[in-house]
């Protein structure tokens, strides 16, 4: 035997003694490929999806027709995932970020002396806009589908107030920079929500905390848009995905 | 009375002919009522029956002798009635009545005079008393076959996001300055469409009534609206078609909110007077 086969049996025999041990067999479940002993089977196929808790939010089949690429384009899970990417790169600029008039100077201080900053900041803008864009085409793609019928109906209405959820999330994190860009753009958008007949008044005045966009705005925009929305989209996300699946998974075949 | 079967009819005439030792053709018409029934027994059928079934009994005649009078019964009472039918299958052979009976009289017999027959009482058709509904699905594990794909979905998005980010500089104009206006104020472009509508009509109709009427209430109740149940594209030309004048629609509106609004919301060529929309402001800057 030469010394190469030794060692790769050392290193398998190694592996083995660890993924079968009480650690590795205590962290993860039967069926998870990280144990000792996986084998590609139907039945550990079936596990691998039950027995992990991120992944069961899918069911252990699928119909065949839906897993084609060109007939979701990813879309759903893609919107999901955007959201997961602009909550972490969200955190991580929340570290940066005062709500006060300090905060035009921490946005040019993150994207000039902190590591890192002007990426993490510029995947949060377009991710942002490229969620609303992709959360956009899903709603399309379940259209064109006629994925809104029977007996999907309730959830295509939780999927609007997704749209208006995501829509409002943007719209509040546009105002955060605290530049003339921010400032008139929810102004702008402020000023429509004045036009609402009877309580016109009283919305634009408590959307803007006051007659007009000012830092106190901005804390309230700001509150809103790191607690408030995420908060009520997450509990109408874990709806709508429930739903899906609930209502017999994914739509079609056409 | 039942309708029997052709089929079972049948496979008990074989059972009776192979019983008895005639032909089927036989043993059908005397089921049928229309000869008279065969009132044979034949040892050597029982004894080979006997033999085969249970190879380790060796006292095979009186095991014959207990089935004949059961069989005289039998084709007795098949001539009543022609629904009654009467199969002497293997059973009576089968059971193989212990032989030891006549030489051990102590041994208690429970049930002596109990002849073991069985009769077709009524046939029960081959029907499920569930029907299932669904058709079967054709379906395939999510591991690989889903998680796969959407994995590399994900891993294409992020380096996408990342590859953006870097090329691509996110706005940053001067500070926030409520007492400078910028011409054109323009809103983030998704809702460029309605400022857009907001220059046509009435901010009451443009800002209110159409986002909230149209935008909202009409889009959440469509599948309450549209009670066409296909969906093929080709049975549902309205619908397809409405969404995608919807589409058009929104798209145009957002373009030329976007790009052809210049100062005082006027009209402007993005390729003549620049663009005026600072979001897209590093956009430009890459060419």
């Amino acid at each position: 035997m030469s010394f190469r086969d030794r060692l790769k049996e050392t290193r398998a025999k190694a592996s083995d003694g660890f993924r079968g041990g009480k650690l590795m067999s205590s962290i993860f479940r039967p069926g998870s490929p990280f144990r000792k002993g996986y084998v590609d089977s139907p039945r550990n196929r079936s596990y691998v999806v039950m027995n992990n808790v991120l992944y069961h939010l899918h069911p252990v089949k699928v119909k065949r027709h839906g897993v084609r690429l060109s007939y979701t384009l990813c879309l759903g899970g893609l919107s999901f995932f955007l959201f997961i990417v602009l909550t972490i790169t969200g955190i991580w600029l929340m570290f940066y970020f005062r709500p006060t008039e300090l905060a035009y100077v921490d946005i040019q201080n993150l994207q000039t002396t902190i590591a890192f900053g002007s990426l993490v900041r510029n995947m949060h803008r377009w991710g942002a806009h490229l969620m609303v864009l992709v959360v956009f085409l899903h709603m399309s793609r379940v259209f064109y589908h006629g994925a809104y019928k029977a007996p999907r109906e309730f959830n295509w209405v939780i999927g609007v107030i997704l749209l208006l959820l995501t829509l409002l999330l943007s719209f509040t994190g546009y105002l955060l920079p605290w530049d003339q860009l921010a400032i008139w753009a929810v102004t702008v958008g402020g000023n429509m929500a004045g036009y609402v007949p009877v309580v016109g008044a009283q919305v634009k005045f408590g959307l803007f905390a006051g007659l007009e966009a000012t830092t106190a705005t901005l804390l309230r925009f700001y509150v809103l848009h790191v607690l408030f929305f995420p908060f009520i989209i997450v509990i109408f996300m874990a709806v709508h995905f429930w739903r899906v699946r609930k209502d017999g998974g994914i739509s079609g075949p056409l | 009375m039942v309708d029997i079967p052709e089929h079972l009819l049948q496979r008990s005439a074989e059972a009776r002919a192979k019983a008895l030792g005639i032909s089927v053709e036989q043993a059908m018409a005397e089921m049928k009522g229309q000869s008279d029934p065969t009132i044979i027994s034949k040892e050597p059928e029982v004894k080979v029956i006997d033999e085969t079934l249970a190879p380790a009994a060796e006292t095979p005649a009186p095991a014959a002798e207990t089935v004949t009078p059961v069989k005289e019964e039998h084709a007795a009472e098949t001539t009543e009635k022609v629904a009654a039918v009467k199969i002497e299958e293997k059973a009576p052979a089968a059971k193989t009545p212990p032989p030891a009976k006549a030489d051990a009289p102590d041994e208690v017999d429970f049930a002596p005079d109990v002849k073991v027959t069985q009769r077709l009482l009524t046939v029960v058709k081959a029907k499920p008393i569930q029907k299932p509904v669904k058709e079967p699905i054709d379906k395939v594990n999510t591991w690989p076959h889903l998680m796969l794909p959407e994995f590399v979905a994900l891993m294409a998005m992020t380096a996408f996001l990342i590859f953006l980010s870097a090329i691509l500089q996110a706005p940053l104009l001067e500070e926030a300055n409520p007492n400078v206006t910028p011409n054109p104020a323009k809103a983030p472009w998704y809702f460029l469409g309605l400022q857009e509508m907001l220059s046509y009509w009435d901010p009451q109709i443009a800002g209110v009534m159409i986002p909230t009427v149209v935008g909202l209430i009409l889009w959440m109740a469509f599948p309450y609206i549209d009670r066409n149940p296909e969906t093929h594209p080709s049975k549902r030309k309205f619908a397809i078609m409405f969404y995608t004048f919807f589409l058009a629609g929104a798209g145009t509106l957002t373009i030329i909110g976007v790009l052809f609004r210049g100062p005082g919301w006027n009209w402007v060529y993005p390729w003549i007077d620049g663009i005026w929309f600072d979001d897209l402001l590093d956009w430009i800057h890459f060419e």
